[in-house]
Order: structure tokens, then C-alpha cells, then sequence
């Protein structure tokens, strides 16, 4: 008997399995190839895009030749600061927090009943009901929404049925929050934006509470917390690496939207909307660019801020 | 005195499953129970019955007198110390151990304070701020036990506290909660399903078989007087002589159960003897083990190391006194 009748030098040496053999040796060589495509994606049309953005918004332009000035300066960032531009970042912050803020308080329920509670076909449910809306066209849906918020609509027709229209009145006469019609109002831009956000609210906490094991909310208990402290100083800070994600989604996703406020809401301009008039039709690049940057700098703050607030100690 | 711990004709079922059926149990205040069972014979559920997870579908539960039906965990003087330790992550081991005074709403420095003291009884001094994931199994337990006793419970559940921990260690913490038991004298409950856990720390043991309590009573009495053959088997692995066998050697019709141990190779005055081949024979340390083919039985029996060594094939004669004998309920 000799060595050569092995099945594996009988086996034709085929260029494949020769390659193949090689990568399996130099595994470097195999991690190398594996991530050049995305690298290059990432470092070339990425971070080189967002590049020429910055570089964007050090130049300025001329309103009276309405050319760019080729020339670095902080002036088109001065500009932000004036009163009417400042207002537009003021406004989109304030609507990126709220809701933020609401969109966590809804999910976290829902989130929380299908982490602990839902169980076979209730969790097919649940899954298919918060991904359902992601799968249709985001403009049907905003579309959809004009017609519920609008004057004729659902929503102020129940209002009238159940004797309740004086209430939705009274809230449409407020200043700020108010105007013609909950289409037309702030108020009507934040339901939208909250009901399209929700889902990337949900999922992340979701994933984030299958994670908690049940038990330690059973040795909260079993330690005198009775459910609101065992939320407050268990659940909660468990939970929040998912709350941040999901704030992160919702945050930075009304930051830069300018759709939703385009089709539903005053018109008072978003920083989304600021930044497609002025490359637009201005034709005024840099203030475009350093409109883009502002919501780059207060996510890098926001996340700043959530990692010394211990959001992500649970990771 | 009232009693710690007592259920009246307690159930509780998981659809058709009975996981505890009617059990009645008085555990005395200051005492060392044990409750003792293989996997799924509702010893687990009855400590959750006890630590409020679960609340019985029928049947009394009282805790310290006061009836506990319907009281939430997070309202009895009951701590638990859980089989995977369940410690906090997020938290430091100090912040862990004073949990339950902080969400009772004490100021950080005396709950600190006493935390600090709990890690010390458990010789733990000084690791207050790492966090879990830095310390060891054996650790991780003795955190997990200062935990519950910073709370002064009246009783201390503990849900297989020992399961994960190598032999060595288990043998020390044994040692350990025994007299940590007896110097606090707070009554502890503790759920094995090791005999020789349960044996050798509790002042009373009791033996769950599908959901019943099958016998209950001090280790001695439990190890020596089984009074079923699932018991006489479960514990200590005793020999069961079927009745015939029995028939043969008293001249009674009855289950008994015959301790390993009880056999010499020596006649004596009075003395009972079974005759066998030797099918087995092995060494186990301070005993020799063997395995002796009586008629349809096969009898264990654990002889002292240093006696002459019966080999396999050989047939010897295994004597014993009459009061080894114990005799079985006809009941399995």
C-alpha cells in the first residue's frame, strides 16, 4: 500500500480548490479581500463626499454675482447665526427632540410586551405589524396622513361626533403649535414624523429587553423594588443602549428629513428643507453645506452626551 | 412560636401539570430546610411559591403567621438567593448588595455602610467597586448571598445556591452557610437536588416527588428510614429487596431497603447473610463497592478498603444485623 492512493491526491488539483487552499492558509489575504469593496465604498464615496461637504462650507458666496467665493473663510458659518437661520436649527431641534421623546415613550410599551409577553404567532403579529408600514411607499403615507389631519378629515371628524371639535379648536388656535388645520400645523408634522420614526424607536428596545434575562427583574422584586423601581433602576438602565439607538434613528432621521414638513405642516422651514432651497434655487452651496453640517455636529454632541450619561454602559 | 414558613393543602398547576399538588409543610422559625427532589418534582415551584413569584392556585401560604396569598414578591420579608446569582450588571458589587435598602429609600453612606459590612460576612471586604463580570463563580455567589442578608430577611431562599460551583468550593460554602445560618439565625431554605448537599447542612430535609412531599424529617432519620422505594433509591442509593428476598431472609412479605453499608464480611451472633456472585467490584476510595448477583437482585454493598478483596466470579457471603433491615410502604 502506498501513500499516493489517498482521496485527496487523487482529487484533481483544480485551480478553485488550489485558490481556495491559499486563502485558507493566508487568512489575512482572505480578510483583505473580504473588506476592500466595502473600505473603498466607505473611504472613497463616504467619507469623501462628506469631505467635499465640509470643504463646502468654508467657502461663500456672493448674493450679488450669486457665485461662490473660492476662498476659506467662517463667514457662511456666521450666517447660521443669524436670527433667521438660527430660528430654522432652533425649530428642527425642537422637533427632533419631542419626537424623540415621544416616539421613546410610545415604543418602549409595545417593545416591552413583545420582549416579555408575546410568544409564537403573537410575535409573527407583532413583528408584521411594525414592519408592515416600512414595506409601502413613504410618500403614500405621508399623503395619507395629509388626508387624516386635514379639515374634512377622520380626525376632526370624530372630534366633531364626540363632542370634542372646541377641544381640537382651542388647540388649533394656539400659537406655534396651532394653525388652519392639523395638516397645516407643527402639531400635524410631529404626529407624522412620529408615526414614521416608530418603528426604528421599537425594534432596537425590543432587541435590547430579549436581552435582560427575567430574572433580575425577579431579584428586583425579590429585593423590595416594586415595578416602578424595578423600571427606574433595573429595566430602564438595561434597556437603554436600545433607547439610544433607536433616539439615535429618530433624531438624526427628523434632523435631516424635509419631505414630511414639506407636505404636512406651516410653512416655517426645516434644516432638511434650508438645505434643498438653498443649493437649489439659491444656488447657494456653502450655506447649503453648512446647514448639513449642524445636524453632524449635534448628533456628535448627542451621542457624546448619552455615552457620560452611561447609555451605553449596558452594551 | 410561630412557624416561619406554612402551606395548607398548597397547588399549583401549569396546565395539566401539577407542579405542586396539596402540599402541606410547616418550616419552624430559625431552621435549616432543605428541599430535596429530582428535576421537576416541584421543589423550584414551591420556592417561588414562597418568594411570591408564583401564587398558588389553591391552598394557604402563610409567611410569619400572615397569610401571603396574593402578596407581591416585592412585599415580604422573604430574600432569594438565585441559582444563577442573578447580580445586576450595570451595577457595581456594592451598588448590587445595596439594592434592597436603596429602593427602600436609605441615604447612600448608611446603605453603603451596610453594604460594605454584608460583603465582609461573606469575606468579600473591599470588592465593592468592581463590577460582576470581574469576579469568579464562587464570588459571584458570595455577593449574591450578601445581597439577600443586608436585608435582614426572616428567611433566605436559595435556589440550588451551590449548582455551579466545583466540588472543592461546594464543600467549603457548604461549611460556610451552615454556620452563617446558625449564627444569624435566620431561617434559611434551601432547594438540591443533592442529597448529600441537603443531608449534610439541613436540620430537616423534606423529599419531593411529583409535587408531593414524599418524607420529611431530620437527615438521620430520612438516610436511615426511607419509607418508599423511589425515597430509598433517590437518597443514598439504598439496596431494594423485593419482597421474596425478604420472604427468604425474615420470613416477611415486604419491600425493604438495605443500606450499602451495612454489610460486613464477617459472621457474627444473630446476623442475616446473603450469598452471591460478584458481578462488580471497584475502588471508590475509602470503600471497595460491589456488586453482588442475589438471585434476580443485584445487591451493593460498600466494604471497608483494607478487607481481603473479593474478585469477579467469586461467591461470597455478605452478613448484616436484623435492625439494618428497614421495611417499605407497599406504595412506590
Amino acid at each position: 500500500m502506498t501513500l499516493s492512493a489517498s482521496p485527496a491526491d487523487a482529487a484533481p488539483d483544480s485551480l478553485a480548490s488550489r485558490v481556495s487552499g491559499a486563502l485558507w492558509r493566508s487568512p489575512k489575504l482572505l480578510l483583505a479581500l473580504l473588506l476592500a469593496p466595502p473600505l473603498l465604498w466607505l473611504g472613497v464615496v463616504y467619507v469623501g463626499s462628506l469631505a467635499a461637504l465640509l470643504a463646502q462650507s468654508f467657502f461663500s458666496f456672493d448674493d450679488f454675482t450669486a457665485q461662490v467665493t473660492y476662498e476659506l473663510t467662517l463667514s457662511t458659518y456666521a450666517e447660521l447665526l443669524s436670527p433667521a437661520n438660527f430660528d430654522i436649527i432652533k425649530r428642527t431641534v425642537t422637533m427632533a427632540a419631542l419626537v424623540t421623546i415621544a416616539s421613546a415613550i410610545l415604543a418602549f410599551p409595545i417593545a416591552y410586551y413583545a420582549a416579555r409577553y408575546a410568544k409564537g404567532r403573537w410575535k409573527a403579529f407583532f413583528y408584521l405589524g411594525v414592519m408592515l408600514p416600512l414595506w409601502s411607499s413613504y410618500l403614500v403615507k405621508i399623503y395619507a396622513w395629509k388626508m387624516i389631519l386635514s379639515k374634512e378629515g377622520i380626525v376632526s371628524w370624530t372630534a366633531d361626533k364626540v363632542h370634542l371639535g372646541w377641544l381640537l379648536d382651542a388647540w388649533l388656535s394656539l400659537p406655534i403649535v396651532g394653525g388652519n388645520s392639523l395638516s397645516v400645523s407643527a402639531t400635524g408634522t410631529f404626529l407624522v414624523f412620529v408615526y414614521i420614526w416608530l418603528p426604528y424607536m421599537i425594534l432596537p428596545i425590543q432587541a435590547s429587553l430579549e436581552r435582560v434575562p427575567s430574572n433580575l427583574i425577579e431579584a428586583s422584586y425579590d429585593l423590595g423594588g416594586g415595578p416602578g423601581k424595578t423600571f427606574r433602576h433595573v429595566l430602564l438602565p438595561l434597556a437603554m443602549p436600545g433607547v439610544a439607538a433607536g433616539s439615535i434613528f429618530t433624531f438624526s432621521l427628523t434632523l435631516g428629513d424635509y419631505i414630511i414638513p414639506g407636505i404636512i405642516g406651516t410653512s416655517r422651514l426645516f434644516i432638511g428643507q434650508a438645505v434643498y432651497t438653498q443649493q437649489g434655487t439659491a444656488g447657494n452651496i456653502p450655506l447649503a453645506a453648512a446647514f448639513s453640517v449642524v445636524p453632524v455636529i449635534i448628533m456628535a454632541f448627542y451621542l457624546w452626551g448619552a455615552k457620560k450619561q452611561g447609555a451605553f454602559d449596558a452594551l | 412560636m410561630t412557624a416561619a414558613v406554612t402551606f395548607r393543602s398548597v397547588s399549583r398547576h401549569f396546565g395539566a401539570v401539577k407542579a405542586v399538588d396539596s402540599v402541606d409543610l410547616e418550616i419552624a422559625e430559625g431552621e435549616f430546610f432543605a428541599m430535596l427532589g429530582p428535576s421537576g418534582s416541584g421543589k423550584t415551584t414551591c420556592l417561588r411559591l414562597i418568594a411570591g413569584f408564583e401564587q398558588p392556585d389553591g391552598g394557604e401560604i402563610s409567611i410569619l403567621g400572615q397569610s401571603a396569598n396574593g402578596v407581591p414578591p416585592w412585599k415580604r420579608h422573604v430574600n432569594t438567593v438565585f441559582q444563577d446569582y442573578a447580580l445586576f450588571p450595570h451595577m457595581t458589587i456594592l451598588d448590587n448588595v445595596a439594592y434592597g435598602l436603596m429602593v427602600r429609600g436609605i441615604d447612600k453612606v448608611t446603605r453603603h455602610k451596610a453594604a460594605e459590612e454584608a460583603l465582609e460576612l461573606v469575606k468579600l471586604g473591599g470588592y465593592g467597586g468592581r463590577k460582576t463580570g470581574q469576579l469568579s463563580g464562587g464570588q459571584r455567589q458570595r455577593v449574591a448571598l450578601a445581597r439577600a442578608l443586608v436585608n435582614k430577611p426572616s428567611v433566605l431562599l436559595l435556589d440550588e445556591p451551590l449548582g455551579a460551583l466545583d466540588l472543592k468550593l461546594r464543600e467549603a460554602m457548604q461549611e460556610e452557610l451552615k454556620g452563617l445560618q446558625k449564627r444569624l439565625g435566620i431561617t434559611f431554605i434551601l432547594v438540591t437536588h443533592d442529597q448529600g448537599e441537603a443531608l449534610s447542612m439541613a436540620d430537616r430535609v423534606a423529599v419531593f416527588n411529583q409535587g408531593r412531599i414524599v418524607q420529611s424529617g431530620a437527615p438521620e432519620d430520612i438516610y436511615n428510614r426511607p419509607k418508599t422505594r423511589f425515597f430509598a433509591d433517590f437518597v443514598g442509593s439504598s439496596n431494594i429487596l423485593p419482597p421474596a428476598l425478604s420472604e427468604s431472609l425474615t420470613g416477611t412479605k415486604r419491600w425493604t431497603s438495605l443500606r450499602p453499608e451495612a454489610f460486613t464480611l464477617e459472621t457474627g451472633n444473630d446476623r442475616l447473610s446473603l450469598a452471591g456472585q460478584v458481578e462488580a467490584s471497584s475502588f471508590m476510595g475509602a470503600v471497595r463497592r460491589i456488586a453482588l448477583k442475589v438471585g434476580e437482585s443485584t445487591i451493593h454493598a460498600n466494604l471497608p478498603a483494607g478487607v481481603t478483596i473479593p474478585t469477579e466470579g467469586e461467591t461470597i457471603t455478605l452478613h448484616f444485623t436484623p435492625e439494618a433491615l428497614n421495611w417499605l410502604e407497599d406504595a412506590v
